[in-house]
C-alpha cells in the first residue's frame, strides 16, 4: 500500500495541555480514511497540523514522499492537502464562484483587478465536479447547509487538493443531503483522493470507511482495517472498555394519570399549516423525532414561549395557558433544556452556583436581595444529585466537558423542580460515557413523575429513551410510535413523510 | 477530581470571594501610584484645599461613572449622558425662576432624566435599535433642545437658591483639616445603593447574567427587556442627578458646552474601574476608583506643570495602558484555566 501522507509522533502541546501526544496517522491514495474518538481526543488538533492550522511541536509529517510542514491552511491548499471545516468558514455576502476562488483570485493581467470571467469558469468547473446543482453566481447566504458545504469541497477540488480533509461533515445537513455527500466522497475516492473523514456518527464510517484510526486522550488508541470495522470495536476503543448494549432502559417508569402537558392544534409560527397534537403524562418520555429542519426545535420553543404560536393552545394540568414568554412557561411548571447550551444555555465565563442559581433567582430571594446561602445550597445539592464533575460550585462552567456543561443546565432546571421537561438533543456533544448518565438520569427523573418531552436527532437515543416517538416532518406530526413497534426502519419512513398514521401504529 | 458531600460543596470558598477583586485592586493600586508620586513631587497635592477640590470633581464624574457602568454590564452603552447633564442644568434655573419650589424642580428634571432612559431602553429593546445608535442621537437631540430652551444663553442661579446650591457646595463636616464636600457624600450614598443592586439584588444577577449571555438570560426566565431598560433608565437618572450637582457647583451654566465629552469621561471611568464593553462584568467600587483616577490625573497635571494641552494624552495613554494591562491578565487566567482542564481530564482518566 502506497502512503500519500502520514504523520509519525506527532506532539502538539497547549499551555498545561497535551493535546497529541505522539500520534501516528498514514493514508493513501484513493482512499477514505476515517478518525474517531470522543471530544477531546485530539482529532481536531491532528487535523489542523495536517492542513497547517496549527504546528506540531515534535514528530514528522511526510506527503507524497517529501517532508509536510505547512506554515497556515493556505500554504497546505496550494500543496493539496484542503480543510473542510465542521462550521463551514464562508463569506456568506459573497457569491459561490467568489468564495472558491477567495484568496486565489484570477487576475486580469498585471493589475489588482479580479478577472470576473475566468474565475466563474473555475468555479463552475468546481461546482460541475463535486455535482452542485447550482451555479457560480449564487450567493452563498442563499444556499442551505449541505450546498454550503458542496462550496468548501469545491473550494478544495479547485485547489488541485489530493487530500480533502471533512471534519464532521453530516453535522448540519439533512438526510438527503448526507446521502449525496456520500455518492460525493465515493466518486472522490475513484478520482484517486484521499478523504480523511472525521465524524460522531459510527454508522457513516461503517459505511464509508476503508480503515479507522481511533485516538483517546491525544493517543493513538489502535487502527481498524475494513475487515476489523464494527461500531463494536470502535465504541471499545474509543472508550477504553466495554459498553453495556444501549438498547435496554435501564430504569422503566410507570406512565400514569391525566395528560400533564397538552398540545391541541399548536401552530408554530415556522410550519404555519401544520397543527400539532400531542400530550405527555407524568413519568412519560416522549421523544420527537425528524430530520433536520422537520420543526423539532420550533415545536419545543412554542410550547416554552420563545415563540408566539399562531394558533392552538398549549394545557398544562388541563389548563388552557397562553405564555408570553420563557419566564411565565417556566412559572407554570415548565422547563427547557436548549438544543445549542453554549449560545442558548450556559454563562460560559460563570461558575456552577451562578449557572445553577439562574432560573430560581428571584424564587429564592428575600426583599429582592439574593439569598447567597440558598444559592449555594441549591447548586451544591444539584451537582451531588447529576454527578457535575467539578472542582467545587465556582468552578468556571467554561472549563466543564461537555456532558457535565450539559448537567449544569439540568440542574439549573430541577432546581425550579419542574412537572414537565423539555430537552432538545439531550446529549448533543456529550461523550459517550457521560451520555449514560443522563439516560440514566432522565429515566429516574420520569420514574419519579416527571414529563418528559424531547427531541432527538440520534436515533439509538430515541428507541434507547422513548417510551413514545412522535414523527414529525415539515413540522406535521406524520405518526406516533410506542415503543413497542418503534425501530429505526419505522421512524426513518415517517420521517421522511411516509405517510400519515394513527397512533400506535406500524410501518410494514 | 471528585465530588465530596453537597454540605461541603455549599461552603463558600475563600479564593472565589477574592475572584474578581484583581481589577479592583489593580486599579486601586494605580490610584496609589498617581497619589505617591505626585505628592512626593509637589506638597500641596496633601493640601487640604487640593485634597478637597479633587473629592468634589471625583464625586461628581463617579456618580456618572456609575451610571455609565450599568448599559455598559449589559453589553450596551450611553452616549448621551453629556447632553442629558446639559437638558438638566439649563432646565433647572427656569423652572427655580419661575417659582417652582427647589425640591419639586429638582425631582421634576430627575424625572424628566429617567424618563429620557426610559425611551432609551424602549427603543432598544422594543424595536431592536442599537444602543450606540439611539444614545448618539439622544447626545445631538438633548444638546440641541437644551440650547433651544435658553435660546443659547449661559442661565445660573445668582445669588438666590444658596439652600439648595449646598448639595453641590456645601461642606457638612470635616475630616482633620479637610472639609468633605456635600457631593461627596451623594457619592456614597449612589455607590453603596448600586453595589447592593448589582452585587446583591436578583435584577443585578440578571443584568449581569444578560451581559454575559442574552439569549441564555432569556431561555432561562431572566425578563431581559425590562432589566435592560432599568439599566437605561438608571444611567440617564445618574446623569440627570450628576446634571443637578454639576450647575449648582459651577452657577453659570453655558448650554452649549455644559457637559461635553462628559459621557466619555464617565465611560472611561467605568471601563478603567474593570466594566468590560463585552457586557458581564463591572464593580461599582471599581468605577469609583476609575473617576477618582482620572481626576487625580488631571489634578497632577496640572501639580506637576506638564503642558496642559497634554491632557488627553495622558488620560487616553493611562486608559490604553490599562486595558492592555487588563487583556494580558485575562490571557494568563485562560491559560491557568487550560491547565486545570487538563488536569482535570488526566485525573479522570486515572
Amino acid at each position: 500500500m502506497t502512503t500519500r501522507l502520514s504523520a509519525r509522533g506527532l506532539v502538539r502541546r497547549f499551555p498545561g495541555v497535551l493535546a497529541l501526544g505522539g500520534v501516528d496517522l498514514d493514508a493513501g491514495p484513493g482512499e477514505v480514511v476515517a478518525l474517531v474518538g470522543e471530544n477531546g481526543a485530539g482529532k481536531s488538533t491532528l487535523l489542523k497540523c495536517l492542513a497547517g492550522l496549527e504546528q506540531p511541536d515534535e514528530g514528522s509529517m511526510t506527503y507524497e514522499g517529501g517532508v509536510w510542514a505547512p506554515r497556515s491552511t493556505a500554504d497546505a491548499a496550494s500543496g493539496g492537502v484542503a480543510l473542510v471545516h465542521q462550521e463551514l468558514c464562508l463569506a456568506e455576502n459573497l457569491s459561490a464562484a467568489e468564495n472558491i476562488g477567495l484568496g486565489r483570485e484570477p487576475r486580469r493581467g498585471w493589475m489588482p483587478l479580479v478577472d470576473r470571467d475566468a474565475l466563474r469558469e473555475r468555479a463552475a468547473h468546481a461546482l460541475e465536479r463535486v455535482g452542485a446543482t447550482f451555479g457560480p453566481d449564487v450567493k452563498v447566504e442563499t444556499l442551505a447547509a449541505g450546498q454550503r458545504q458542496l462550496v468548501e469541497i469545491a473550494k478544495g477540488i479547485d485547489q488541485d487538493a489530493r487530500v480533502l480533509i471533512l471534519d464532521e461533515p453530516t453535522s448540519s445537513l439533512t438526510s438527503r443531503e448526507t446521502a449525496r455527500l456520500f455518492e460525493l466522497v465515493h466518486q472522490l475516492r475513484a478520482d484517486d483522493i484521499t478523504v480523511l473523514y472525521v465524524s460522531h456518527r459510527l454508522t457513516e464510517i461503517l459505511e464509508l470507511a476503508d480503515r479507522a484510526f481511533v485516538l483517546r486522550d491525544g493517543q493513538n488508541a489502535g487502527h481498524l482495517t475494513r475487515d476489523e470495522l464494527t461500531r463494536d470495536a470502535m465504541v471499545r476503543m474509543m472508550v477504553g472498555r466495554d459498553l453495556a448494549p444501549p438498547a435496554a432502559r435501564a430504569v422503566a417508569g410507570e406512565a400514569a394519570g391525566a395528560p400533564v402537558l397538552e398540545l391541541k392544534g399548536l401552530v408554530s409560527d415556522a410550519f404555519p399549516a401544520a397543527a400539532v397534537d400531542l400530550q405527555v403524562r407524568p413519568g412519560e418520555l416522549v421523544g420527537l423525532a425528524g430530520l433536520v429542519g422537520a420543526g423539532r426545535t420550533e415545536l419545543l420553543e412554542t410550547v416554552f414561549g420563545l415563540r408566539p404560536p399562531v394558533s392552538g393552545e398549549v394545557r398544562v394540568e388541563g389548563q388552557p395557558k397562553r405564555f408570553k414568554g420563557p419566564r411565565d412557561a417556566a412559572a407554570a411548571g415548565l422547563a427547557l433544556v436548549p438544543e445549542d447550551r453554549k449560545l442558548q444555555g450556559l454563562l460560559l465565563e460563570e461558575g456552577v452556583r451562578v449557572n445553577t442559581a439562574l432560573a430560581t433567582l428571584d424564587r429564592r430571594s428575600r426583599r429582592g436581595l439574593v439569598d447567597r446561602a440558598a444559592e449555594r445550597n441549591v447548586a451544591a445539592l444539584q451537582v451531588d444529585r447529576l454527578g457535575v464533575r467539578t472542582s467545587g460550585i465556582e468552578q468556571v462552567v467554561q472549563t466543564l466537558s461537555g456532558g457535565n456543561q450539559q448537567k449544569v443546565v439540568v440542574g439549573r432546571w430541577l432546581a425550579a423542580e419542574p412537572a414537565i421537561l423539555l430537552m432538545d438533543e439531550p446529549t448533543r456533544g456529550v461523550d459517550v460515557g457521560a451520555r449514560e448518565e443522563l439516560y440514566l438520569l432522565l429515566e429516574r427523573l420520569a420514574a419519579e413523575g416527571l414529563a418528559v418531552l424531547f427531541a432527538s436527532s440520534d436515533m439509538e437515543e430515541l428507541l434507547r429513551l422513548a417510551d413514545r416517538v412522535v414523527v414529525l416532518h415539515d413540522g406535521q406530526v406524520t405518526g406516533t410510535l410506542d415503543r413497542s413497534v418503534a425501530t429505526e426502519e419505522a421512524v426513518m419512513e415517517l420521517a421522511t413523510g411516509g405517510g400519515l398514521r394513527a397512533e400506535g401504529s406500524t410501518t410494514t | 477530581m471528585t465530588n465530596s458531600s453537597g454540605a461541603n460543596l455549599a461552603q463558600p470558598d475563600v479564593s472565589s470571594r477574592l475572584a474578581g477583586w484583581g481589577k479592583v485592586l489593580g486599579i486601586f493600586g494605580l490610584l496609589v501610584a498617581i497619589v505617591v508620586t505626585t505628592g512626593a513631587m509637589n506638597p500641596r497635592f496633601f493640601g487640604a484645599e487640593n485634597l478637597e477640590n479633587v473629592l468634589q470633581r471625583t464625586a461628581l464624574f463617579g456618580i456618572i461613572g456609575i451610571g455609565a457602568a450599568f448599559p455598559i454590564v449589559t453589553a450596551g452603552i450611553d452616549l448621551s449622558i453629556g447632553s442629558v447633564i446639559a437638558l438638566v442644568a439649563t432646565c433647572l434655573p427656569p423652572l427655580l425662576d419661575a417659582g417652582v419650589p427647589a425640591g419639586p424642580a429638582v425631582i421634576v428634571v430627575l424625572l424628566l432624566a429617567a424618563g429620557l432612559g426610559l425611551i432609551h431602553g424602549l427603543l432598544i429593546t422594543r424595536l431592536g435599535l442599537q444602543p450606540f445608535v439611539v444614545t448618539l442621537c439622544g447626545l445631538l437631540v438633548y444638546r440641541g433642545v437644551a440650547r433651544y430652551i435658553v435660546d443659547d444663553q449661559t442661565v445660573g442661579f445668582g445669588d438666590s437658591y444658596d439652600g439648595l446650591r449646598t448639595l453641590a457646595t456645601g461642606r457638612p463636616f470635616s475630616i482633620g483639616a479637610l472639609d468633605v464636600p456635600a457631593p461627596a457624600l451623594v457619592l456614597l450614598a449612589v455607590a453603596v445603593l448600586a453595589a447592593i443592586f448589582l452585587g446583591r439584588s436578583v435584577w443585578g444577577r440578571w443584568m449581569l447574567a444578560l451581559g454575559r449571555n442574552p439569549t441564555a438570560a432569556r431561555y432561562a426566565g431572566v425578563p431581559v427587556e425590562r432589566v435592560t431598560i432599568l439599566a437605561y433608565v438608571i444611567c440617564s437618572l445618574l446623569a440627570g442627578v450628576g446634571g443637578v450637582l454639576f450647575a449648582l457647583d459651577v452657577n453659570s451654566v453655558q448650554p452649549a458646552s455644559m457637559g461635553n465629552f462628559y459621557e466619555l469621561y464617565a465611560i472611561a471611568a467605568a471601563v478603567l474601574g474593570g466594566c468590560s464593553l463585552r457586557g458581564g462584568e463591572g464593580s461599582i467600587l471599581g468605577v469609583v476608583l476609575g473617576a477618582a483616577v482620572m481626576r487625580l490625573l488631571y489634578n497632577s497635571i496640572v501639580l506637576l506643570g506638564i503642558p496642559s494641552q497634554l491632557e488627553f494624552a495622558i488620560v487616553g495613554g493611562v486608559l490604553l495602558l490599562g486595558a492592555i494591562a487588563d487583556e494580558v491578565v485575562r490571557r494568563l487566567a485562560e491559560a491557568r484555566r487550560a491547565r486545570e482542564r487538563a488536569r482535570a481530564r488526566t485525573e479522570r482518566t486515572t
